[in-house]
């Protein structure tokens, strides 16, 4: 097809392109065009600021919503990296059975995690809003990062299964065959192949934790454990009746920075993954 | 279970075969078990466990400042929810809101399917990048984006719109029901396109080229081929991708949270679950809406594959 393309048609298509791209990036230019205005400008309704400042910047930085920012910063990392590496090494185990060994329930596990994935998340923020106040989690990281599994380890199983079917088996077999115990088979032979298909379901179970607002919500109270994306909603400006909109955007710049690094570099990659998770084994 | 088979040298001669295989098989088994085991208990334990929490928590007349004066009263909670308009509405506001935005992203993901299938190569990569923006961002910092555009103390998006009739720099779009729900479903929308378009280009490349070139040397136009060939080609990815997304709509929160705050009648079912509960600590309620949530979402569910026959084990090719 592409090598017949008249130039009309080739025109076309750009036109096409610079409309997608309008269409996906219109809103984050728009957010780091807000992050720049300074505290007069915020009220210009342009979409440019008159003057780009870094004032936001500094105020969440240095300023006065730095212990805010930098303490939600620092819990959405921390959690969302150990919900993403306990769903990646549960689950990893859990397709490699589910892809290579003969069991009964492996079904009734895919089924469970398909449910889990449709599960609307605000329906167990009741109890276990409840629950974590007696047991003392509430307001804790394992008190956030233990809901996270149940966003995370769904979506980490069906990919990682996925990817697991790919992988040419045989190399396990003849590796048993030259004396090899299952274990040293898996742990020599296919880790090394299985590697792309886990860094890529880490990649996407990341995104999934660094996007939740719903637990980090309703399970946190204080700067020990809140999220960013909760820790935004509680922001206000320097005093009262000052729009916090600026501190918004800049925070808001800030944490969605790791998301287009990440995109930018893998993908390829994330869009395999997301496809062969949800439509084809 | 126990196991207390070993192979002892006066059997082994018998019949060694079948015996060393059935022993090879069982271990397989075990150790299927062993490492599924943990992700599977896990699962079950943060959702499961806390749902069934939830059906018992519903039963009572539970207020988080007043625990002394909890009292079970059967199915009370749920005779007052459904007899309540608030909950209606609230269901009414979510349907609307899943009703537009997968019709919506259904055509609107399909043609980003279709260009990104079929753009030029040098292009492809960079729309992959670029589409993968909205599906990867946080969906807070998506609805702080919309809000702000269309605030009327920060926006630019009223006086760039002011063409449009009934619209002036000065509308209070956040105001009135309506607008606020349009910008509430435009930033959904926005944020999760990307995704079914995704899904259904993985549909578009399963397509056999054979059949698409066949049809066109029969004579078929562009639009019988999409209508004729490719669309009943994909119709498993479709189903597939419009149930995630029809779940994942009736289950917005944040959106609503962020923008509204369910101001001007746009409260859903997740918000209204979550006030009950941790703005006005009512346990006994908030577990009873969150359960009929739950139930919504079973009912979708089952309507969904009994009324389009998803099969979703054959969708993922594993039937």
């Amino acid at each position: 097809m592409d090598e017949r393309t008249t130039l009309r048609q080739k025109a076309l298509w750009w036109i096409a392109g610079a409309a997608v791209l309008i269409y996906a990036l219109f809103p984050v230019a728009w957010i780091v065009s807000l992050s720049f205005k300074s505290a007069a400008d915020l009220g210009n309704r342009q979409f440019l600021p008159a003057d780009a400042v870094l004032d936001n910047y500094e105020m969440i930085l240095v300023g006065d919503a730095q212990t805010l920012f930098l303490s939600a910063l620092r819990n959405s990392i921390g959690i969302a990296v150990i919900a993403t590496f306990l769903a990646v090494l549960l689950s990893t185990f859990c397709a490699y059975a589910i892809a290579r060994l003969e069991f009964p329930g492996k079904k009734v596990i895919l089924t469970t995690a398909l449910a889990v994935a449709i599960f609307p998340v605000i329906s167990i923020v009741t109890p276990l809003f409840n629950l974590w106040r007696h047991i003392g989690l509430y307001d804790t990281w394992p008190g956030v990062i233990i809901p996270y599994l149940s966003l995370t380890l769904p979506i980490s199983i069906w990919t990682l299964s996925a990817f697991f079917r790919q992988i040419p088996w045989e190399l396990e077999q003849a590796a048993q065959v030259d004396g090899a115990t299952t274990w040293q088979a898996f742990r020599r032979v296919i880790v090394p192949l299985a590697t792309p298909g886990v860094f890529t379901t880490a990649i996407i179970s990341f995104f999934i934790a660094w996007n939740d607002f719903v637990y980090g919500i309703s399970l946190t109270s204080t700067e020990a454990a809140r999220p960013v994306p909760a820790a935004l909603a509680f922001f206000t400006g320097a005093s009262q009746f000052e729009d916090p909109a600026g501190a918004i955007a800049a925070a808001a710049v800030i944490v969605t920075i790791p998301v287009v690094v990440l995109v930018l570099l893998f993908q390829r990659r994330i869009v395999s993954g997301l496809t062969q998770g949800a439509v084809k084994g | 279970m126990s196991i207390t088979e070993t192979s002892r040298p006066g059997t082994a001669g018998s019949a060694p075969a079948p015996r060393r295989m059935s022993e090879r098989a069982r271990a397989e088994r075990r150790l299927g078990w062993w490492l599924a085991a943990p992700a599977f208990v896990v699962m079950l334990l943060v959702t499961a466990y806390p749902i069934a929490q939830a059906v018992y928590e519903s039963l009572f007349k539970y207020r988080l400042t007043d625990p002394d004066a909890r009292e079970f009263t059967w199915l009370t909670n749920y005779w007052v929810i459904l007899t309540d308009g608030v909950w209606w509405r609230a269901v009414g506001v979510t349907v609307l809101i899943t009703a537009i935005t997968v019709a919506v992203e259904a055509v609107l993901g399909f043609a980003l399917a279709l260009v990104m299938h079929r753009a030029l190569r040098v292009l492809r990569p960079l729309l992959r990048t670029a589409i993968l923006i909205p599906y990867a961002i946080i969906t807070v910092v998506s609805a702080f984006a919309w809000l702000y555009a269309f605030d009327i103390n920060t926006g630019f998006a009223t006086s760039w719109l002011s063409w449009v009739p009934g619209i002036t720099e000065d509308t209070n779009v956040f105001g009135s029901f309506g607008s606020a729900v349009a910008v509430i479903i435009l930033s959904e929308i926005w944020k999760t396109t990307p995704f079914i378009s995704l899904l259904l280009l993985a549909g578009l490349a399963q397509i056999p080229n054979d059949l698409l070139e066949a049809a066109k040397v029969d004579g078929a136009t562009w639009w019988q081929r999409l209508y004729k060939v490719t669309i009943p080609n994909m119709k498993a990815a479709i189903m597939v991708a419009l149930l995630f997304r029809t779940l994942d709509a009736f289950r917005i929160f944040d959106n609503v949270f962020i923008m509204t705050q369910g101001a001007q009648g746009t409260e859903v079912v997740s918000f209204l679950a979550y006030r009950q509960t941790i703005s006005r600590l009512e346990i006994g309620l908030g577990s009873a809406v969150s359960v009929l949530l739950f139930l919504s979402v079973v009912l979708i569910s089952v309507a969904y594959i009994k009324l389009f026959r998803i099969n979703l084990a054959s969708a993922r090719g594993e039937a």
